[in-house]
């Protein structure tokens, strides 16, 4: 006897652990050759930091929280105003930077709140088979049998015009999407010799799950995230665009459009500086989604690096 | 024999789907909003509207009766009445789906006209220079807001260039001295099957910028799906065979290697037909096109419940009818389909 089991573990352990660790060097090598990812994360650093810093990049705070200014309406562009001002004399700079507040949380929290309902949903129903498998499928299909914006809109409707509600309501279109994601991972993985080896040694099924299937899950599904949380933005967008989501005075990327919308043609510079705002935002996530489904995959990554 | 087993379990599943949606509607119309009556009444209601409402809408009554009562005016095709105009909603969608229809094929011709060559031309000359625009145009696509891309495009086209109208579906000079005479609802088959040019052209003129804002999505995607099959297909035997033998790289691109290249393309612009449905709402708003989203996002602004519900069941009933008839094509045309 050399070694006790538990140095042994330890050993293995370590192992698995470096080889983990090689695994993420590799992948950040072949991420940081791919020049458009890198830039597409340069400009969701910066959108996001914008919203959280934006007080102090703007001597217009009052206004970007929704102070008119009624004085200064219709201002094009200048030194004084970088964006010009809006149709209540609104610095758009300051806008679009508190703008970005709503607009990209609620990209993020969608996506937040339909992995929280999709993952374990869809774990439950890979791993166990059966009829709970076929009564949680049925149920994402009756989600899936609605085009999603439209099905928002209606759940917003119903619940009133508000930020959450529209928060609430794209996150419920969303949600089956990761049920399935997950419920196809597991299904294979279900069948893999190491969690055969763990129920063997009596592992409980919850543990299973949680330590063994999850974090085997978790690439695909953080892939599947990045690519979405653009969508959801354009979503939430769309939202605020029919009157759903934010409302005035508070400043949203949607609501500029919207409100911006009938003074376009003359005056372009302030829905058309939101729409850029959500289009760079957009384009950055899914390109930058692209990249890690590249980057994550072994095989594409070595053909990239 | 297994074809056939295959169309009914599809059709059946989609009657279990269709059930499931009016379920869905009618949890969203019933039971989310606080109070249906509230909301059937409209904006400051009195306490004995609420009180009436409530009991037209039966909303006294169990759950499972009220639904019951919901599916069956639904199958008499009783989609309830607007709130603003005092119409049955089945009367309105009549006249405002077909101009939705119009402009969503419109897009999807765009997409198979534009998208199918270039990505046959794209996957022919893979990383060459064509390749790189329809790949940036694509991603491009995929991220643009459409009401966005739409407001850009009428200030290029009508400000800056002057070329096309701003929106509407015909000028006020046509509707007065050359008006459609409606048939279908479609004002380019109307317009063509009465002989009226003068209308059609100006109808033409409508749709152009309204048709590409809303096909960009469905010509990215043909685009990336033609290339993707373009290149697989191109590696295949027959087509060197077919190259050696001397035939014109015309024909070896867009009748051989396309011809196989084709049905994953066909499932992509059925899905973006389907993706488009909902896109038309946001451009419809953009172009002022009298259909379905204008219609819907007027009822959100007046509240307009019944409206916005019907919308939404009538759009998922097309949207499960679309997907039905995309599996059994594709059930028609590839053998290896089976159901799962």
């Amino acid at each position: 006897m050399a070694t006790t089991p538990n140095v042994e573990r330890a050993g293995l352990q370590t192992e698995h652990r470096t080889a983990r660790f090689r695994e993420y060097h590799l992948m950040l090598q072949a991420f940081r050759r791919d020049i458009l990812a890198v830039l597409s994360l340069v400009v969701i650093v910066l959108f996001v930091l914008g919203a959280i810093l934006a007080p102090l990049l703007t001597p217009y705070a009052g206004q970007g929280r929704g102070d008119p200014n009624i004085l200064e309406k219709f201002r094009p562009p200048s030194s004084a105003h970088p964006l010009g001002t809006d149709y209540l004399g609104r610095d758009v700079w300051a806008r679009i930077l508190f703008g970005g507040r709503s607009s990209l949380s609620i990209g993020f929290l969608v996506v937040t709140v339909a992995s929280v309902i999709g993952i374990p949903l869809g774990a439950t129903a890979g791993y166990y088979g059966g009829w709970i498998d076929n009564l949680i499928m049925r149920i994402t299909d009756m989600f899936l049998a609605f085009p999603p914006l439209l099905l928002a809109i209606a759940i917003a409707a119903a619940l009133g015009p508000s930020f959450i509600n529209a928060m609430i309501a794209i996150a419920f279109t969303w949600w089956p999407w990761y049920a399935r994601l997950v419920r196809a991972q597991t299904l294979s993985l279900r069948e893999q010799y190491f969690v055969e080896a763990a129920r063997s040694i009596g592992v409980s099924d919850v543990t299973i799950i949680v330590r063994h299937i999850l974090p085997n899950v978790l690439a695909p599904v953080l892939v599947q995230a990045t690519m979405d949380i653009g969508s959801a933005i354009l979503t939430g967008a769309a939202i605020s665009f029919v009157g759903l989501g934010v409302r005035p005075p508070t400043p949203d990327w949607g609501e500029m459009i919207s409100t911006g919308r009938i003074y376009f043609i003359e005056r372009p510079w302030f829905a058309g500086s939101a729409g850029a705002a959500i289009f760079l935002v957009t384009l950055a996530f899914n390109l930058l989604g692209d990249a890690m489904r590249d980057v994550a995959d072994p095989r594409t990554r070595r053909a990239v690096a | 024999m297994h074809k056939w087993e295959y169309v009914i379990r599809r059709l059946a599943m989609a009657v279990v789907v269709l059930a499931s949606v009016s379920i869905i509607t009618f949890v969203i119309a019933r039971i989310i909003p606080s109070d249906p009556a509230a909301a059937w009444v409209g904006s400051h209601p009195t306490q004995e509207q609420i009180a009436k409402a409530r009991q037209q809408l039966g909303l006294d009554r169990p759950l499972y009766e009220q639904y019951l009562r919901y599916m069956r005016s639904l199958l008499r095709g009783d989609l309830g009445t607007s709130v603003r105009s005092h119409q049955p909603v089945a009367t309105d969608l009549k006249t405002f789906l077909p101009a939705t229809m119009e402009l969503v094929l419109a897009g999807m011709v765009m997409a198979i006209v534009i998208g199918i060559p270039l990505g046959v031309l794209s996957g022919a000359r893979k990383g060459g220079p064509l390749d790189h625009v329809t790949r940036l145009f694509s991603i491009a696509g995929v991220s643009m807001p459409t009401f966005w891309l739409g407001l850009l495009l009428q200030l290029l086209f009508f400000k800056r260039l002057g070329l096309l109208p701003l929106g509407s579906r015909v000028s006020t000079e046509i509707a007065l001295y050359h008006p459609v005479t409606r048939i279908t609802g479609f004002y380019l088959v109307d317009t063509a099957v009465t002989g009226n040019w003068v209308a059609f052209k100006d109808a033409l003129n409508h749709i152009i910028l309204p048709a590409f804002t809303l096909g960009t999505y469905a010509i990215g995607l043909t685009i990336r799906m033609t290339r993707s099959t373009m290149i697989e297909v191109l590696n295949e035997k027959y087509i060197l065979a077919a190259r050696v033998s001397g035939l014109p790289e015309r024909t070896v691109l867009f009748v051989l290697a396309l011809k196989n290249a084709i049905i994953p393309t066909i499932t992509v612009l059925g899905l973006s037909f389907v993706y488009s449905l909902t896109g038309a709402l946001l451009v419809e708003v953009i172009f002022s096109w009298p259909g379905l989203g204008t219609y819907v996002t007027n009822a959100v602004l007046s509240i307009d419940f019944p409206v916005i519900v019907s919308v939404t069941l009538v759009v998922a009933v097309f949207y499960v009818f679309i997907n039905l008839f995309l599996d059994l094509v594709q059930a028609m045309i590839d053998p290896r389909v089976t159901l799962q």
